[in-house]
């Protein structure tokens, strides 16, 4: 066999996998749509969003349908999350690189490795247990969007910190000795060479925490409360679309089912419109 | 060309993989397959498994999914029996239903909680938001937090049926989903009242769990006043099937309303009954 036949083979098994791999994103989503539209025909689109409730009945005749509120929760939980995640994550990853003594940084990053592999479920019991009863002492009832905020934050902060990570060992080594031959102050090389050359890594990392964020369910399940409401501060209960799926699709007939397929649309809307979105902040060249 | 020949091979991938899981053998066990009720589920293959043992050429396939699941399937003939946890509705007479067991449904506080006894009209308004303060019940002074069961849980279902309650009507501050999580909150919040099974809190009391039982129109909650079918808020636990029973479905029925199945009934901290 010739080199250059091998290297067909190679191409068009990679051909094969990355198809496969598209495909099946294709089949999910039109899983997702075929399951959704008896919901969307019944109860209409316009009804998702601006229906008097969310109390839903077999009978779309009978039932509320409002998803707003829970995507205001989803939207909140997630963000109130990375606005948290975010600092503490490229922090960390800063200090691993240019403050920490070796083997105190690599302590800790077996420990925010640790970190990332917890399950969540045990992240919810705990903030079940712990963080809601602390939250209630503060102000009742205790299981709000708060609790939700702490328990992803430190979900995702994991994920946040080992992909800044990596995006900062990933900065050409010129670039640091060039600064530091200019006489730049560590923190100066932090703020004006690392944290930009990074940059793209930093939005892939805070991109993926964002990710888990919105489709954590579990722990968001436990913690939460659950209550469909759009909250009116971080001490009220709130329902995330994942949880709302989780809570009542085993329980769920007819057009009940559908519905629940449209927030699992409507949850996957939300994340492709934020990949669109990254995207277009991203710098269009990486280095 | 190119790219087309790489769409026949994707396409041959995809055939072969879902093709696979279809190769059944033609020699497998026959399967009884029940589904419904998630509060009965664990109980039946409990039961299934001892049946199994003692049949070896059948298999008990038991699958979750709510009381109204069971009953669909039931009907559709997807299932060989349903699992409802709860009466049969008039509409429903087209079926053919089996008690198995009696299940409570019990109002539980903390047990820090001085309140130590709730008139029906007070639940009720404790529910629909118009008592909102433990000192309007002679309680402690601080605000109620009510919990409730997600939508379509039948435990849920039998709590609205009982009280005349309509799920719009509740203004709950947690919503939780199984009983276990239910239990967790009260226990994390002296000022939370809710209501799980009556087995699963009679149970996780005796554990030193602190939460504590409400007696439901002067009866006190217990296991044994669900035996005797005087606590007011119970409920059957049903096998459904759509035909008369025959066969193999017949002799799982028999099965599980036989005196031999009394101990995993009481495992699930549910109630037998006496035939």
């Amino acid at each position: 066999m010739s080199p250059w036949r091998n290297d067909r083979l190679l191409a068009w098994c990679l051909r094969g996998c990355a198809s496969i791999a598209g495909l099946i994103i294709l089949l999910i989503i039109g899983f997702l749509v075929l399951e959704a539209i008896p919901a969307l025909q019944q109860v209409g689109v316009s009804k998702f969003f601006f229906d008097r409730g969310w109390h839903p009945s077999s009978l779309a005749s009978e039932g509320h349908f409002n998803l707003a509120p829970m995507l205001a929760g989803t939207l909140g939980a997630a963000g109130g999350a990375i606005l948290l995640a975010a600092p503490l994550g490229i922090g960390a990853a800063l200090f691993c690189h240019y403050y920490a003594p070796p083997f105190l940084a690599r302590l800790y990053r077996r420990l925010i490795e640790l970190l990332a592999g917890i399950p969540s479920v045990i992240y919810g019991l705990w903030g079940l247990v712990v963080l809601v009863p602390l939250i209630r002492q503060l102000e009742p009832p205790g299981p709000s969007l708060l609790a939700g905020i702490l328990i992803l934050a430190l979900m995702i902060l994991p994920t946040i910190a080992l992909l800044a990570d990596a995006a900062l060992a990933g900065i050409p080594r010129e670039y640091t000795q060039g600064a530091a031959a200019l006489g730049f102050s560590r923190f100066s090389l932090i703020w004006h060479v690392a944290l930009p050359a990074a940059k793209s890594g930093l939005l892939t990392g805070i991109l993926l925490g964002t990710m888990r964020a919105l489709g954590e369910t579990m722990a968001v399940l436990m913690v939460c409360g659950n209550v469909v409401q759009v909250p009116g501060n971080l001490f009220e209960p709130i329902r995330t679309l994942t949880a709302n799926i989780a809570l009542e699709m085993a329980y769920a007939m007819g057009d009940h089912r559908s519905a629940l397929f449209v927030s699992g649309l409507l949850l996957m809307a939300l994340v492709m419109a934020l990949i669109t979105i990254v995207e277009i902040l991203k710098p269009k060249s990486s280095l | 060309m190119k790219s087309w020949s790489g769409i026949t091979f994707t396409l041959w991938l995809l055939i072969i993989v879902t093709a696979l899981p279809g190769c059944n053998s033609p020699d497998r066990p026959l399967t009884l397959t029940l589904t419904g009720s998630s509060t009965i589920a664990p109980l039946a293959s409990e039961i299934g498994k001892r049946f199994e043992r003692q049949h070896p050429e059948v298999r008990i396939d038991v699958q979750t999914g709510g009381s109204s699941r069971g009953i669909a399937d039931a009907q559709s003939g997807l299932a060989d029996i349903g699992m409802v946890s709860r009466a049969l509705r008039p509409e429903e007479n087209n079926l053919y239903g089996f008690t198995l067991a009696r299940d409570g449904i019990a109002i539980i506080t903390h047990k820090d909680n001085p309140v130590q006894q709730l008139t029906d009209q007070q639940i009720i308004e404790i529910y629909t938001g118009q008592i909102t303060h433990w000192k309007e019940v002679g309680g402690q002074d601080a605000p109620i937090t009510v919990i409730n069961k997600a939508e379509g849980r039948s435990t849920l279902e039998l709590f609205l049926q009982h009280f005349s309650l309509k799920s719009q009507d509740i203004a709950a501050d947690v919503i939780i989903g199984d009983n276990e999580q239910g239990i967790k909150t009260v226990a994390g919040n002296p000022d939370a009242i809710g209501y799980v099974s009556i087995g699963t809190a009679e149970f996780d009391a005796q554990q030193g769990i602190p939460i504590k039982l409400l007696p439901l129109g002067s009866i006190p909650a217990t296991i044994e006043n669900v035996r005797k079918g005087n606590f007011p808020l119970s409920r059957p636990l049903n096998l459904v099937t759509r035909m008369p029973p025959e066969g193999w479905v017949k002799e799982f029925i028999n099965f599980a309303q036989s005196s031999q199945v009394h101990d995993l009934i009481k495992e699930q901290y549910f109630v037998p009954l006496e035939k």
